[in-house]
């Protein structure tokens, strides 16, 4: 009771002192965390790098059953001018045979489900479903996967095992999502801007 | 331990600067008359193996840096050209490329010296956690100093595990975009871990002071794993340490450089002789040896994150082990069981490491046929499962318990008298 009274009594009282070493010291962590930010943020992506994050691609020469592949932010896009075949495949699979459900397309929205139609260059306005477009490092580790392999004829991951369909969709293996779809827009209908 | 200094200076420069500096103290103190128990063996020879390791790959390290280029156009180039061009690039290249592994080598011996003589316990706890600190700090440098030659490897592997990093949750992304500096490992993150791979080497080098100023404080454990009572127990340091130390660390390297002229490159991989090509992945992509135990852990687990987590978690399991080994015996030599489950773990951890050298799905022996013909048997994946399984539970079930259940043998009295037995003058009672 006493020293619960004291302590009431010392704490009722703080001293002009007390307030100085105490706003002293708040001004130091803040004024620490602020020069501490540009410190972090440097590591971030620089103004330039962001500027580069365009390129445009004449997708005209690309032959049926063939595909490019163009580096696009540092890494591999995956271009490919399906058969029917391979459209027809894609087309055929139910939504619930998939690992991943979500068309992990840029252009649409978060949600939009994992169908063909949803992943080929059909989702956007002046594309066709006969070119499917992709980011094509794999979702498990960042390899490359190897194009017309695998399993389900799609692609397929030497490093860890993935095997993707012809929408580029996950199907077996360690790989968590589908291969995702970067922003596109068609320039004219047969040049693509990609970022 | 350390008792009163019996530093005296003896000339008149010596007077001077012991009252303004006492550094010829501290270094007497520390290194020359040092009481030092009098039964340490080899194993407790790869601290000082590993101090001088540490210069090696510092001054080898300066001088490489004076004729790299960290950028993507001219990294792979500009090792080739130390490798072939410059004056004595090609002696200076490999001794720090063998030197890490070298430097690995004598870490992994040194732990397994801990853990089977206890140094861990109780004093030492801190001690033994700043190694484990130290361990992870040589990882992070010989991580990155991989990636600077810029070939195949250096290239997938930093993709590899900087992608692990993205399997985190919600700040997964975000994370690895912040290590890469843009959307892919470019040339930013080459000259980011260039600069990081300097800086590391110097930050341990400051740990290394903790480690041992941590190791000062209680002395050295030994062998026999009882303390330190009397001045019998002990010898100072030099010459009687200095010595062996300096025997070991000659043997030692003598066989560094049996690798380095004779053998530059065995330790290293083929495909890191490909410059890197962000679009094309080598068929199989392998870390250095001394990380593979981790890399089949990482595998072991079919979920990502689960097996990043794993392979951290079987890292983070060393901070704790002072507190999970419930046994009040220090030295394995009188646990008849511990002593047993130790020499599984150690073959457990080099099982670990084959099979993380290994496709996962590879056999390790066949068993017979499927329906389709294909061999079926035993794979690496199952080896590097149980192989994971035994690692945990040595920590998380096996030492905590084994402290109730176990029956140790008889300690020595002493360390004089486990040294000399009956030979040993009987305490004055």
């Amino acid at each position: 009771m006493t020293k619960a009274a004291a302590q009431a009594d010392h704490a009722a009282e703080p001293t002009r002192r007390d307030f100085i070493h105490i706003a002293t010291g708040g001004m130091a962590v803040i004024g620490g965390a602020l020069v501490l930010w540009p410190f972090i943020d440097q590591m971030n992506p620089a103004a330039d790098t962001l500027a580069l994050a365009s390129i445009r691609i004449d997708i005209s020469p690309i032959a049926e059953g063939q595909e490019i592949t163009v580096m696009w932010r540092g890494g591999p896009v995956f271009i490919r001018h399906r058969s029917e075949r391979e459209i027809e495949a894609a087309r055929a699979e139910a939504l619930e045979a998939l690992p991943d459900r979500l068309a992990r397309n840029d252009n649409l929205p978060d949600n939009a489900p994992a169908t063909d139609e949803n992943r080929s260059a059909a989702s956007i306005e002046g594309g066709s479903a006969a070119f499917l477009i992709m980011r094509g490092n794999c979702t498990h580790l960042g390899c490359v996967p190897l194009k017309e392999a695998g399993d389900y004829h799609g692609w397929y991951c030497p490093c860890h095992g993935s095997h993707y369909d012809t929408s580029g969709r996950i199907r077996r293996g360690p790989a968590p999502e589908n291969l995702s779809v970067p922003p596109l827009r068609f320039v004219t209908e047969t040049e693509v801007q990609i970022g | 331990m350390s008792g009163p200094s019996t530093y005296e200076p003896k000339t008149p420069f010596t007077r001077w600067l012991d009252a303004r500096l006492p550094i010829v103290r501290l270094g007497w103190d520390s290194f020359v008359d040092f009481p030092t128990p009098r039964n340490l063996n080899y194993w407790w020879t790869f601290g000082g193996i590993l101090a001088v390791f540490l210069m090696i790959q510092i001054i080898t390290g300066i001088v490489l840096a004076m004729h790299y280029v960290p950028h993507v156009d001219y990294a792979f180039d500009s090792v080739e050209r130390i490798r072939r061009d410059v004056n004595y690039g090609w002696l200076i290249q490999a001794m720090h490329a063998n030197g890490a592994s070298f430097m690995f080598l004598a870490v992994y011996i040194h732990m397994f010296r801990g853990l089977y003589y206890g140094s861990y316990k109780q004093p030492r706890e801190l001690l033994w956690i700043l190694g484990v600190v130290i361990y992870i700090l040589m990882m992070a440098a010989a991580f990155m100093g991989y990636v600077l030659p810029w070939g195949q490897m250096s290239y997938w592997g930093a993709m590899v595990i900087t992608n692990l990093i993205g399997a985190l949750p919600l700040v997964g992304d975000a994370i690895r975009e912040w290590l890469w500096g843009g959307f892919s490992v470019g040339n930013a993150t080459l000259n980011r871990f260039f600069s990081l791979h300097y800086l590391i080497p110097f930050v341990i080098a400051g740990v290394v002071i903790l480690h041992i100023w941590a190791l000062h404080v209680p002395g050295n454990g030994n062998p026999d794993g009882v303390e330190v009572k009397g001045k019998g127990d002990t010898l100072p340091f030099h010459p009687y340490y200095t010595v062996k130390d300096a025997f070991a660390i000659v043997v030692f390297l003598i066989l560094f450089a049996g690798f380095v002229f004779f053998a530059p490159n065995v330790l290293g991989h083929a495909d890191n002789f490909i410059e890197a090509d962000p679009l094309i992945t080598p068929a199989h992509i392998v870390p250095e040896w001394y990380l593979l135990p981790f890399y089949a852990i990482l595998r072991a687990v079919p979920d990502k994150l689960g097996g990043v987590l794993l392979m951290f978690g079987a890292i983070g399991v060393l901070f704790v082990l002072p507190w999970l080994d419930t046994s009040k015996v220090r030295s394995m030599r009188y646990r008849p069981l511990a002593r047993w489950f130790f020499v599984f773990f150690v073959i457990i951890c080099l099982l670990l490491g084959w099979c993380g050298a290994e496709n996962p799905d590879d056999l390790v022996f066949k068993l017979g046929y499927d329906a389709a013909g294909n061999e079926t048997g035993f794979s690496f994946l199952w080896l590097a499962r149980i192989g994971t399984a035994y690692y945990f539970a040595y920590f998380l079930i096996i030492l905590p318990l084994l402290g109730f259940i176990e029956k140790p043998k008889e300690r020595p009295a002493s360390i004089e008298a486990a040294v000399l037995g009956d030979a040993a003058p009987k305490p004055a009672e």
